[in-house]
């Protein structure tokens, strides 16, 4: 159980960072996550994909945390934190890019930007999804185009076509 | 251009993600460049999920927080669940031990396990499992409080207590605390290695066994070596994982004979 899990750590953290926002809220997320995995770890389904499994704990934690929390100051401060917890190596601009990103991200609705992230992030397959969210295939991709839509409208090709001062007028 | 079957969008959004074998891909490339308004709108995608990688992949390179910790999770969750059985058994040990001294006579007065140095070994695994396994405070006095917290010890003890200093061995002090044990007070001093390892080290006074050479014991998932001079027990405990943990043993009580040995 321990080699199966313990290297799925750090992606369980990314996915509940890009949900969450907030890093603690994200790790508290991903600490409840483990309990339930520790806990329930001989009643999954043998057939089926650990990592999938997880992903689906993490996940509907995740989901019963955001409806809890859904008013805009959370929000507002969350992305703060977010582009904090980023100024590792970005640039100030790279700052602005990122954070623009992320804000038209929140807005995308989380059964859309849920998909979005466990493709772009994670690079799950779509069967790979559809398992984790228990939806069906052509759900994951009806969410999926309609959440990358949604970044385009909001943002254009900005981050290629136009600098980064052009990107935030846009957007606001 | 050859005839290539109609593009799904669905295609669009595989190539995007990469999920599309080599000549359906190759079909697009090409499709894509006789169409410059889907190629745009496809060259965003790949941005947009560029960009979403480059903002939450560094969290993958972070160090895992001490509450995300699996192996301290397992092993909490293991003393949890194994509390009331292992309770029941030791009342049907203690049943058996007072039947048996009932027929035997006094037979229980040398059961190793009933006090001296074995009992030292049992309180030190106690306090190593309840205070220094734990994730968010371990300690009570911190590692700057140490000259605090052994003066508090001391005269608790009635003697000199001093915190062995491993950071030669690769060891850090996390700082310490005062204990309860069945018999008396003792002093509890934490310390763990790069990797977050952590072992503890346990003194009280003896009553008996008050000059005993070191052991080795292990119960419970938690090794130790225990030993006594001029009647203060040590012992010390750590995951039986813990490898090299004989000769750390070693170094502390080289420390603590010595007359001015380290102290922190």
């Amino acid at each position: 159980m321990f080699q199966q899990v313990e290297p799925m750590i750090p992606a369980l953290r990314r996915y509940a960072r890009a949900l969450m926002k907030e890093r603690d809220a994200a790790d508290d997320l991903v600490q409840d996550c483990l309990e339930r995995v520790i806990t329930h770890w001989d009643d999954r389904r043998s057939s089926g994909d650990t990592r999938s499994w997880v992903f689906a704990i993490l996940h509907n934690l995740a989901m019963s945390a955001l409806r809890k929390n859904t008013t805009a100051g959370i929000r507002q401060v969350a992305i703060e934190d977010v582009a904090e917890s980023l100024s590792t190596r970005a640039t100030q601009e790279d700052g602005l890019i990122y954070q623009d990103l992320l804000n038209a991200v929140d807005t995308i609705p989380p059964e859309q930007r849920s998909v979005l992230l466990l493709v772009s992030l994670e690079d799950m397959s779509y069967a790979e999804v559809a398992k984790t969210l228990d939806i069906p295939v052509g759900t994951v991709m009806s969410r999926l185009s309609r959440a990358r839509d949604r970044l385009v409208r909001l943002l254009g090709g900005a981050r290629q076509h136009a600098g980064p001062a052009a990107t935030l007028r846009r957007v606001k | 251009m050859n005839e290539i079957r109609p593009i799904q969008e669905e295609e669009l959004l595989a190539y995007v993600d990469n999920a599309l074998d080599a000549e359906r891909r190759k079909e697009i490339d090409a499709y894509l460049v006789a169409n410059p308004p889907v190629a745009a709108r496809v060259d965003k995608y790949l941005a947009h999920r560029q960009a979403l990688r480059d903002a939450y992949d560094p969290v993958l390179q972070e160090p895992i927080p001490l509450s995300l910790n699996l192996g301290h999770m397992l092993a909490a969750r293991r003393r949890r669940v194994d509390k009331p059985w292992r309770m029941a058994a030791a009342v049907l040990v203690a049943l058996c031990i007072g039947g048996a001294g009932g027929w035997y006579g006094n037979e229980s007065r040398n059961d190793p396990y009933a006090s001296g140095i074995a009992s030292l070994a049992r309180e030190a695994t106690a306090s190593f499992q309840v205070y220094a396994q734990d994730p968010d405070r371990p300690v009570e006095f911190d590692a700057a409080s140490g000259p605090e917290l052994t003066r508090w010890v001391s005269s608790r003890l009635n003697r000199t207590v001093q915190i062995p200093d491993l950071r030669n061995a690769g060891y850090r002090y996390m700082g310490g605390r005062l204990v309860a044990t069945e018999h008396g007070p003792a002093g509890l001093f934490v310390y763990d290695d790069a990797h977050g390892g952590r072992l503890a080290m346990l003194v009280r006074t003896m009553a008996i066994d008050r000059d005993t050479p070191m052991r080795p014991h292990q119960e419970d998932g938690v090794s130790g070596y225990s030993w006594a001079d001029k009647g203060l027990g040590y012992s010390v405990v750590a995951s039986a994982s813990t490898t090299g943990l004989h000769p750390l043993a070693d170094e502390m009580r080289r420390q603590v004979r010595a007359e001015h040995g380290p102290v922190l």
